[in-house]
């Protein structure tokens, strides 16, 4: 798949996106569910500021010292008697991968949800190789079955389709015979998967902390599949991207709380889990053999430079279910499989600012995302940052960009403005204005409008910005609908 | 077991220390002292019967039935939950814990009236016999090696005879619990391993912390319990061990 969606044009992707109501309606539901579930989490836990602060620390001081970090864990996987692949590029990654897989002469690779996997393009590559890659993720295994679709949250891959959708897919790709109540289609996927692991030749898991004292890594999942996958095939491969590392067990605890609480509101997961090496002497399940890829792809570039804080994100998209743009357009808007405020922020770091120079305006600036987000990463100014260079880089000084820019300094430079700026996020309120006047505000907004008609904010921004600049045609973003 | 390899670090590691504008960091980092500690504060002074009431309201929440019951009688409540999930092929691990409490000889004698059998696993049956009958049966019983009150947590570390797969495979799962195992959170769990890390001790290959049946949401974000992991769960609490 790799980093980048659909290859329509990123105007057509978006009027996509806000045609569709029933996407429309399932996103901002979730939202309001994962939202309101984090922040009952954070006030139960109490101290969240704290919380936070520390997550910033540990990531800051992690990523300061990085090199040392996995150098310490590659040491700790190979003396557990771990393969350690450092791989600079996707290229190289999933040549090595290839490798394994021809070594052990696998037909069938078994996956749970890794982001990394997807910007690498691992499936297809293995694909093309003649080997068949099962992902056992539920939502990830619906996209897979309707040929491919690509996921639209990094949390919730499957959050645009709604479950007659899944029954259909379901009823023509793989012979379902029952019902659209999630519990049937759910537990025809545990039957159909149960299959699969049972027979996988490798199982590919991804990582969301590795561990440098210990050579560990760590899989913060709710079903059970990455279990599976790290349990009954006999050689398994993790693909991490270099960057989701902590130094020991204890900062390890402080960031799975803060994922996911940050994620889905749960004090922990259904499953955490901390592996070490290949299964131990005279234990009978687990892998006999046991990799590990850490991938690079571009992140090396972010160090050292203003964006650096961008490669902290532990992905519980905390940031993209805040976001007023996100609830509009959907995730596929974004075109890329990192979607949402750090999609924005992150995308053209690792795919550069050709292809995706849309994305830093893909925002209303109400910093709703740097708020939420659990490691305290300034996102609506990294994404100001990227439209400040992208218009140096372009010596692109049109009007509109210096009215918008003016706007948002001086909405800064006032505290209070700036205030009501972030509460009010204009973007999204469009749709629910009336004459000028917001009289049914989403989320926040709701109860305040019921009793009374909010003045609608300016219409400033990215729609008006997104419509200014589809007039002006196709200087840039120009793509195929093909 | 022999050693593994690593492969391209070098030049990796130079281009993150090129980037990060100084020379390669080899040794003598230290990790800092961390200006907070929020998570010392969770249920600090906290009594045992305290943790044992948030352990037992989280796990209302986590849809995980929770028995007390003491260590004369565990052997009874773990044959009564058995009989009340209808099981017929069980699956424990391979623990002495078992033995110690008379659960396996009690299971015996009283669960094959009810056509039920019980099996161990077994490091000296192949990797493919043990997860053929894990994945046959349709409870598998395992202990707590250290329980989170916080999260509804139990933390199992494979070793030998506590395969990974018992946990997982059976739809139903029991998970014993001594109540001497309760800690606070995630916190104290992970300092004793930190703390047998640095002691030179090796690590559980397979640490697995577990709050209650598995679940999803993928499915226009409503809840399912039950996915690829246990459907049902219940935590056998023995208060005098």
């Amino acid at each position: 798949m790799g980093i980048r969606i659909g290859d329509k044009a990123f105007d057509r992707r978006v009027e996509k996106g806000l045609q569709d109501s029933f996407m429309r309606g399932a996103v901002t539901g979730a939202q309001d569910r994962l939202r309101t579930g984090r922040l009952n989490a954070a006030k139960e836990l109490g101290d969240w500021e704290k919380w936070r602060t520390l997550g910033k620390e540990i990531r800051q001081h992690t990523l300061e010292n990085l090199d040392f970090y996995l150098q310490q864990l590659s040491e700790k996987v190979a003396n557990r008697g771990g393969y350690v692949f450092f791989a600079e590029t996707a290229a190289e990654a999933n040549q090595y991968i290839r490798q394994v897989v021809q070594e052990k002469q696998a037909k069938k690779v078994i996956k749970s949800k890794s982001m990394v996997t997807e910007e690498i393009g691992m499936n297809e590559m293995l694909e093309d190789d003649g080997c068949q890659v099962i992902e056992s993720d539920l939502g990830e295994y619906i996209l897979q079955v309707d040929d491919q679709d690509p996921p639209s949250h990094i949390v919730a891959p499957a959050l645009h389709k709604n479950k007659s959708q899944i029954r259909d897919v379901f009823r023509e790709k793989k012979g379902y015979q029952k019902s659209e109540r999630p519990e049937e289609i759910t537990r025809f996927a545990r039957e159909q998967l149960r299959r699969e692991f049972l027979s996988a030749d490798i199982g590919v898991t991804g990582c969301n902390f590795a561990v440098a004292e210990s050579g560990s890594i760590s899989l913060v999942t709710n079903e059970g599949n990455a279990r599976l996958v790290s349990s009954l095939p006999k050689t398994q491969i993790a693909v991490m991207g270099m960057e989701r590392i902590v130094p020991t067990w204890e900062e390890l605890d402080v960031m799975v709380s803060l994922l996911c609480r940050s994620a889905v509101g749960q004090k922990l997961t259904s499953y955490v889990t901390g592996l070490t090496g290949p299964k131990g002497e005279g234990e009978v399940d687990g892998p006999d053999e046991f990799h590990l890829v850490i991938v690079d792809n571009g992140r090396s570039n972010i160090l050292g430079t203003e964006f650096e804080e961008a490669l902290h994100c532990i992905r519980c998209a905390a940031c993209i279910n805040v976001c007023p743009v996100y609830s509009h357009i959907g995730g596929h808007a974004y075109g890329s499989i990192y979607p949402g405020p750090i999609g924005a922020v992150l995308t053209p770091l690792l795919d550069g600012y050709e292809n995706n120079k849309e994305l830093p305006y893909a925002s209303s600036l109400c910093a709703a995302c740097t708020e939420a987000c659990p490691v305290k990463i300034p996102l609506h100014e990294l994404l100001i940052k990227h439209r400040q260079k992208i218009v140096e880089e372009e010596k692109r000084t049109e009007a509109l960009e210096r009215i918008a820019m003016k706007g948002f300094e001086a909405a800064a430079s006032n505290p209070s403005l700036y205030k009501v700026g972030s509460k009010v996020a204009p973007l999204a309120m469009s749709p629910f204005t009336k004459e000028g006047y917001v009289t049914e505000g989403p989320g926040p907004l709701k109860a305040w409008t019921r009793s009374r008609d909010f003045p609608a904010p300016e219409k400033e921004r990215f729609r008006d910005w997104y419509r200014k600049r589809k007039k002006g045609g196709g200087e840039h973003g120009q793509g195929h609908d093909s | 077991m022999g050693k593994g390899t690593i492969h391209n670090r070098d030049a990796f590691l130079h281009r993150i220390a090129d980037r990060l504008g100084r020379n390669r960091r080899t040794d003598g980092v230290k990790r800092p002292e961390w200006s907070q500690r929020p998570q010392w504060n969770v249920f600090k002074d906290y009594t045992s019967e305290q943790l044992l009431d948030q352990f037992k309201k989280q796990c209302e929440a986590i849809h995980t039935d929770v028995e007390e019951t003491t260590g004369e009688l565990l052997p009874k409540m773990v044959s009564d939950v058995i009989l009340r999930y209808r099981g017929k092929k069980i699956m424990t691990w391979n623990d002495p814990r078992f033995e110690s409490f008379g659960i396996l000889s009690y299971l015996n004698k009283n669960l094959s009236q009810h056509g039920a059998e019980v099996q161990r696993w077994d490091e000296q049956r192949s990797r493919e016999e043990n997860i053929r009958l894990a994945e046959k049966a349709d409870v598998g019983i395992t202990f707590s090696d250290i329980t989170l009150a916080e999260s509804g947590t139990v933390v199992l570390l494979s070793d030998k005879g506590k395969g990974r797969s018992v946990s997982l495979l059976p739809e139903n799962y029991i998970a014993i619990i001594p109540k001497s195992t309760l800690v606070p959170r995630m916190t104290q769990a992970a300092q004793e391993i930190h703390r047998r890390i640095e002691n030179g001790d090796s690590v559980a290959s397979c640490v697995n912390f577990i709050s209650g049946p598995s679940n999803s949401a993928d499915i226009e974000m409503s809840l399912v319990v039950g996915v690829h992991g246990p459907v049902r769960v219940t935590y056998i609490i023995v208060t005098d061990r």
